[in-house]
């Protein structure tokens, strides 16, 4: 009896797990997909309570208003580009080679060199601003895009490090020993035989650099003290203070978009390359 | 042995750059914010050395002690929520099904979007006149009418709790998915056959050898809700009345927007250390528990 019982009870089961998993998608995307239908109101209607979920005419009036809005949105997002670009170079700059140097080299103090360098992931950088402002200011990086990036270098590097190095560690000793017989340098080596097999460490590298410096807040509020050099966040916050006390609401969504598109389309694009890096990084 | 030792120092070589550059954008501020939280240094120029004078002023400032009280009272209660969801998430969703996989995509997706673009968008959410949240919440009818969030400290820190939950649950649930997955299929199968229920196999075999997944999502929700800023920066600015600073916030107000820097860093250095003993207290208890 069980025996055939077994089948209905189980398929039961999945269907109820469906709806669960469906409900928890609704849920989850469902704030998005407000903030998407509001960007696309007419200004006056995003801002006339009461509300409506659905957007009652269309229009891409709130975009026009951010593209114009101070100096403008493609200045802001030029900004964001160039310091997310930036710290993508310098996190790989910094940490191909220290990966390689960590997993394949015997270094005298290898290890405290490896706790010096992890040791910076666990000091809150909040905690660093005051001496950091004092000293970007003393060097001519406040309101510079360079200076963003090195301090968005500095979250992610521990990060990177730690993924080069194991990058580099899970290739089999042969293929060296292959190249140092014929008596090629150390560089070489990097070059032409590393780098090709480590690439998916360095993509995870870059895309984990893009999405935290495109996102980063706090660094970018204190650095960035000169309006023509904000980033895509620190322009939201402009924003949704608004002219005269008043929000634009429709323009706010709008900028809510922009400023989770890139996001949302990398990680779909790259999903398996953040989901290594990110169970490499976090589990182990 | 030539080669073996030529060899060590090319590795040095290599290591150089990023232990240069964490010298200077970290080791060495961490040594002048140690040395500032002795002056009297203000944004603007000036300051001298005072000894422990902003010490003494940090225990003596009630909105100090308010600010970290109010940020470990938002960890305290903002933790459980989340491992709790994270996993019945992991376990509704860790086997490998199309509609399972599309479900841990979608609820990941609000991880990598800013924190201060999904505060914003909550923030409208919340909005009395025109949040589209307060209007599903009448429309379901669990409230009579919108209600103004951001008015009271309690409803506030509901409504930034709410917002952080939605953009950081699918991170957990990832890491303890992974934690499931690695569980051989044979003991999962062997307890069935035993008769086991589905709760006992959850509370019996799946959380103990998930727990070093378990134990990670903890460390990093308390590090992250200890550290919060953005979310309230954006949603309450530290209001009403100061009731919703944390104390990153608390370190910004005075740094920023007093110009404070000798006190700040004071503050920060204070701070640090209550984050660096958490976070390795923790660490500690989790290697003690493995190992038990």
């Amino acid at each position: 009896m069980s025996m055939a019982l077994r089948p209905r009870r189980v398929r039961r089961g999945e269907y109820l797990v469906a709806a669960i998993c469906v409900g928890m998608i609704t849920i989850m995307i469902w704030p998005i997909v407000m903030s998407f239908l509001a960007s696309i109101k007419p200004p006056d209607e995003a801002s006339r309570p009461p509300p409506h979920y659905l957007p009652q005419s269309l229009s891409l009036e709130n975009y026009r208003s951010i593209l114009t809005y101070h100096a403008g949105l493609a200045v802001y997002v030029g900004n964001s580009l160039a310091v997310a670009g930036l710290t993508i170079v310098f996190c790989l700059v910094l940490s191909v080679p220290a990966g390689y140097g960590l997993a394949r080299f015997d270094i005298p103090g290898k290890e405290v060199i490896f706790l010096i360098l992890l040791a910076s992931m666990m000091l809150p950088f909040q905690a660093l601003l005051v001496p950091l402002y004092l000293l970007f200011s003393h060097i001519g990086l406040t309101a510079s895009k360079l200076g963003l990036a090195i301090l968005h270098t500095m979250l992610q590097l521990p990060f990177s490090i730690y993924l080069m190095r194991n990058s580099f560690e899970g290739i089999p000793k042969e293929m060296e020993e292959a190249a140092v017989v014929d008596g090629a340098t150390s560089l070489f080596t990097l070059r032409r035989i590393f780098l090709p097999l480590v690439m998916p460490g360095m993509v995870t590298v870059a895309l984990f650099a893009f999405i935290t410096s495109w996102n980063e807040f706090l660094g970018a509020l204190i650095l960035m003290n000169d309006e023509k050099q904000f980033t895509v966040p620190i322009m939201m916050t402009g924003v949704s203070s608004g002219n005269f006390g008043s929000v634009n609401w429709g323009g706010l969504q709008a900028s809510v978009i922009v400023s989770i598109l890139p996001c949302l389309i990398i990680y779909l694009l790259l999903q398996r390359y953040y989901m290594t890096g990110l169970l490499s990084g976090a589990v182990k | 042995m030539s080669r073996r030792s030529r060899n060590r120092w090319v590795g040095l070589v290599y290591t150089t750059p990023a232990l240069a550059f964490v010298s200077v954008f970290v080791l060495w501020p961490l040594c002048h914010v140690l040395w500032l939280s002795l002056t009297s240094r203000s944004l603007l120029g000036g300051g001298e050395f005072i000894g422990f004078d902003n010490y003494t002023r940090a225990f003596a400032d009630k909105s100090f002690w308010q600010a970290l009280e109010f940020t470990l009272t938002y960890t305290a209660y903002i933790t459980p929520i989340l491992l709790v969801l994270n996993l019945a998430l992991a376990l509704l969703t860790a086997a490998d099904t199309p509609l399972r996989r599309l479900t841990r995509t979608v609820i990941f997706l609000p991880v990598v979007i800013g924190l201060a673009s999904s505060s914003l968008l909550w923030y409208w959410l919340f909005d009395q006149q025109v949040g589209l949240f307060n209007k599903l919440l009448v429309d379901l009818g669990i409230l009579t009418e919108p209600m103004i969030w951001f008015r009271k400290a309690a409803s506030a820190q509901v409504a930034v709790t709410i917002s952080v939950v939605w953009k950081v649950v699918g991170f957990g649930m990832i890491l303890m998915v992974a934690g499931i997955q690695a569980i051989s299929n044979d003991i999962i199968e062997a307890s069935r056959i035993d008769g086991a229920s589905s709760f006992l196999r959850v509370r019996r075999i799946v959380i103990p050898l998930a727990m070093r997944s378990i134990v990670m999502a903890t460390v990093i929700s308390v590090i992250g809700s200890m550290l919060a800023f953005d979310q309230f920066y954006l949603m309450t600015k530290g209001g009403p009345r100061g009731q919703t600073f944390t104390s990153v916030y608390w370190v910004f107000q005075n740094g920023f927007a007093r110009f404070e820097l000798g006190y700040s860093s004071a503050l920060s250095v204070i701070l640090m250390v209550i984050i660096t003993s958490a976070t390795a207290l923790q660490l500690w208890l989790s290697r003690k528990g493995s190992k038990a």
